[in-house]
Parts: structure tokens; sequence; C-alpha cells
């Protein structure tokens, strides 16, 4: 029980200190808006387009809101040593982090529904399945979250982390099948495709919004969840082996 | 014994920060670890909360052994690390309140605590403010209850008054005093020698890495009891002056403090006319002669052979005992 006050506490606290915030709910709502309509702009197909673009955008918006918030909630409390104050209390590291980081998949997730709340007066979404897309955002939501706390671990400064997270960030974007098949990418390239676990989320997303997953939907869940677990754990030992010198 | 330390080790890289450090604090017990900076006073702290993995020994508090589980303790103590670093977005009631969440404190149990120690600590006007507006001394009295809003049997206390003005740093002192009082064990670390004198049951001597000594203040005091000092200042050279003294008053001690000082050292009391006449028969100019009370200083100097200058010169900092 004492453990579960802390956890949710530690969602509050980082809810108030960082997530609601005026510049990072604005750019929620701004980064997810420029992307759907630069992308809407570039097609050039007119409305229709819109649903196709939509498991791009989500997943951009996910993806992007979820790497940066954990370069700022964790890295930054790291330097600013507050989050030795974590560290002090009593609750299980798993525990800890995965407070640290249940405000970034919640916010990952809110992200995601902009552009498809966008896209309701726009489009008829009547087609889609959001009993596969909302679990598919939150899948995507928790790998980038632990893949931005992965990030966040290996690196000392706030400044580290934003760069080191564009290394992931953007070939991910450009290799996951979001924007351009995997078929028609090189033959060579194909095989990091399926290493990344944008890849499974994309492809759950195409599943939910045009039945046009490539991939078996468990197969997707499977990986992506395989991806948490891996991310979440080898974060964990970095911090016990990096931050607990 | 509620913490039992035995053959600390730590090394980071080539540097060997622990070597082997031994010592018990007993229940309700005021022990400090003084030392200069580096010594291993930080580190020591870190070892035995969980925040640094031992490089080798064993840690046991309130009969829990800590040596494999760093964290199984945690729920005993309270730590005041030696910056503040609290929430610098949140208020500082919200800071406190958090801090208590931390341990598992209902949220009216939190909120009547923090209410409380904002009122203890003289805090209660700034209770709504951001802690990034506190001025320094607010920070470091703001951190030392967020320490202890769990009321922690043990509080790990480190170098709580480095960096305040002096007013805050007297009236932390008299926090800690008032905290000792209540029952709460406290584990002290200091580089101020008056500090850790005024305040401790028990000093434990920290440099490079190896505790030297180990007493109760008056036990540690026992070498000085009954002697008698006093510092000349003089305008010519204090080593020349010291070896004509030496030569006229043998039962006395003399030694350079620096340029201009000289220490005199006696168990009869000291006539300072005659020292003072003395001198300026010899053409050498007295320009201040005061008695000094002997302090743990004395000692510290005797057993570490850290220089009193060097510990003067950390004491002159901000924060030092006034």
């Amino acid at each position: 029980m004492k453990g579960w006050i802390a956890f949710w506490n530690i969602i509050l606290k980082d809810m108030r200190a960082y997530y609601l915030k005026p510049p990072n709910i604005s750019w929620g709502l701004i980064f997810p808006l420029a992307w759907t309509g630069m992308f809407f702009i570039k097609s050039g197909s007119g409305l229709e387009s819109v649903r196709g673009l939509l498991p791009g955008v989500m997943a951009i918006s996910v993806l992007f809101g979820t790497t940066s918030m954990l370069a700022v909630t964790v890295t930054f409390e790291k330097k600013a040593r507050s989050f030795e104050r974590l560290l002090l209390a009593p609750i299980p590291l798993g525990l800890l982090m995965l407070a640290k980081t249940a405000g970034a998949i919640l916010f990952g997730t809110i992200n995601a529904f902009v552009p498809v709340v966008m896209a309701v007066f726009l489009v008829d979404l009547s087609g889609v399945s959001w009993t596969v897309l909302l679990p598919a955002v939150v899948l995507i939501a928790i790998s980038s979250t632990f893949l931005g706390l992965f990030i966040a671990v290996s690196v000392s400064e706030v400044f580290e982390a934003q760069t080191f997270s564009n290394f992931f960030r953007f070939p991910m974007i450009f290799l996951c099948g979001l924007f351009f098949p995997i078929a028609q990418l090189p033959a060579w390239l194909r095989p990091l495709s399926y290493a990344l676990p944008l890849t499974y989320g994309a492809d759950a997303l195409h599943e939910a919004t045009a039945r046009a997953g490539r991939l078996p939907l468990s197969l997707d869940v499977v990986v992506l969840a395989v991806f948490c677990l891996a991310l979440f754990l080898v974060s964990l030992r970095n911090i016990k082996r990096k931050w607990i010198v | 014994m509620i913490v039992e330390v035995r053959d600390l080790r730590k090394r980071f890289g080539d540097v060997q920060a622990l070597a082997g450090v031994d010592f018990d604090v007993a229940p309700g017990e005021l022990f400090g670890l003084l030392g200069p900076n580096g010594a291993g006073k930080t580190t020591t702290i870190n070892l035995l909360t969980g925040l640094a993995r031992l490089g080798g020994g064993a840690v046991r508090i309130a009969g829990i052994d800590c040596t494999r589980s760093p964290k199984a303790a945690q729920h005993l103590i309270g730590v005041v690390p030696d910056e503040s670093n609290l929430y610098p977005e949140l208020s500082g009631f919200d800071n406190l309140c958090f801090c208590g969440a931390l341990y598992g404190m209902p949220a009216q149990e939190r909120r009547v605590r923090a209410g409380e120690l904002m009122e203890i600590f003289g805090l209660s006007d700034a209770a709504g403010r951001k802690f990034a507006g506190y001025s320094k001394g607010m920070k470091r009295k703001l951190t030392i209850a967020a320490g202890i809003i769990q009321r922690p049997r043990i509080l790990f206390l480190d170098e709580p008054t480095t960096g305040i003005d002096v007013a805050s740093a007297r009236r932390i002192r008299q926090m800690v005093a008032d905290l000792r009082r209540s029952g709460t064990t406290i584990l002290l670390t200091t580089h101020y020698i008056e500090e850790a004198e005024r305040l401790c049951d028990r000093i434990a001597f920290l440099v490079a890495g190896r505790i030297v000594r180990t007493d109760t203040v008056a036990n540690l005091m026992q070498p000085v009891q009954g002697r008698h000092v006093m510092q000349l200042r003089v305008s010519g050279s204090p080593a020349t002056a010291c070896g004509r003294l030496e030569s006229m008053f043998p039962q006395m001690q003399f030694h350079a403090l620096d340029e201009k000082r000289i220490r005199t050292e006696s168990c009869e009391p000291i006539r300072a006319g005659l020292l003072v006449r003395f001198l300026e028969e010899q053409d050498i100019e007295v320009i201040e002669a005061r008695l000094v009370r002997p302090t743990l200083e004395d000692i510290f100097v005797q057993v570490t052979g850290i220089e009193a200058a060097a510990m003067q010169k950390e004491k002159e900092k901000p924060g030092g005992p006034a």
C-alpha cells in the first residue's frame, strides 16, 4: 500500500511539474497538427488521404512525445540530483521507474489521439477498429517511453538525451513502414526495419485503421511486449550499474 | 547499536575513497564524521543510505543487514544531502507533502506534518512559494524538513550548514540539537570543527578515507583540559620570536601559526605582560595578545596532522560557526 502511495504521487508530481505545463500541452497539440498538415499537403490527394496518414502521424506523435519527455523527467532530475530523493525512497526500483515512466506513457497516448480528434471532423472513421487501435497506441507509447528511458539513463545531459533520441527516432520513422512500405525498401535495410519496435506498432495501426496490416496482429503485440520488457529491464540494469555506483 | 559499520571500503577508479572505515552509532546518539573536503564523508553516507554500492565491508542498520540489499533499511532512515535537491517547480509545502508520500504517508497525515514542519522551520509564510524562489538558507531548512517528514529513526545529515549565512546556520544547528533531544539518532558529517564540537556526542575524525580517532567530545578534549593557550600577533618574524621565547621561557611551548601569529601553550596560566615585555626588549612589537580557549581544532590538528589553516579556510566559508 505504501509503495502505491509513492507510485501514484510520483505520477502526480511529474504531471504537475512537467506534463501539464503550458509549453508541453501546446507542444503536444501543435506537433501532431503540424505533421498532419505537412503530410496532408504533401500527399495532395484530398481529404480521403487523411485516413491513410493517420497511423504515421499518430506514431510520430507518440514517439516524439514520450522520448522527449523522458529526457526531462529522468535526465534533468538526475542532473539536478532530485532523482536521488526517489532512489532513497523505500520502494523497489522497478516500481519507481514504472511511476517515472507512467506519465510519459499517458502523455504519449493522449498525443496520439490529437490527430484522431482532428480527423473525426474531416473524414469518416467508422471503419476504424478501436479495439485494436487503442491497445496498439498504448503498446507503442510504452515501448517508446522505455526507449526514451533507455536513452535517458545512457546519457548525463538533457541535450545529449535529445540528440541521442534523434539517432533512434528519425531512422525509425522512415524504416518502420509508416510512410514507405517495408517491401519497397532496399533488401539490405529490411532486416533493420524488423529490428525496430515501431515497425510492429505501425503494422498494428495500419491493421486498426485500414485492415492493412502485413504481419499477424498477435505477432505485432508479442514483439512489442518483448521490446517493452527488454528495454525496461536493460534500463533498470543500467540505472543500478551507472547511477548507484 | 543502531548503525554498525565494519571495514567500509570504496574505490572510484584510482582513488581509494574509503579504506576500511569502522564505527558504531548508539540509539539516540548524535555521531559526527569530521574531516576536510574529500575525506570520504559523503561517500560514507551514500554507502549507508543505498545511493552507492559497497566496495567492501559490512553495514547493519537497526539490525538489518544492508550489505547485500542497501534498500532494506530505507524505511527507517531520513537523508539530508549536502545539496538542497528538492523540486524547484513545486512549492515548499508541496515538496514536503511529496517527500512524505515517497514514504507512504497518507494524504491527510502528510499535509498535517508538512504544515507542522513549515511552522517549526519558520517557513510558514513561504509555504505556497515555489522552492526555486527560496533563499539558500530557506532551501537548506526545507531540505532538512523533507529529511524528517516521515519521522525517521535515523537521520543522515550531510554538511547541513555548508554554504549558507551565519544566522541560518545557527538556526539549523539549533534544530539539529532539538531533533537529537527528541530521540532521533543522527549521523552528521561536517568540516566545521566547532559545529561538531557543539553538537555531537561522539566524533570520528575522517581523513583520506580512514578514521583516525573516534571518541566522545569530552574524551577528545582531555589532552587540552587544563592547558592555557595564548595567541600573540607580532610585527616581526614569528619564527625568530619563537626561538627567543623558547630559550627564555622553557616551561612553555611556542610555535608560529603564520607570518604574523605565535601560539603559546602552557600548563600554568600565561602572564601576557611577561611575554610582551620580553618581546619588546627584543625589538619585536606585540600588536595583540589574547587568551584562547583550547578547542577540538587543537586535537584535530594534533591527531590528523592537517594544518589548522586549512580547516580555518573551510571555516571561513559562509555558514561556518559563528
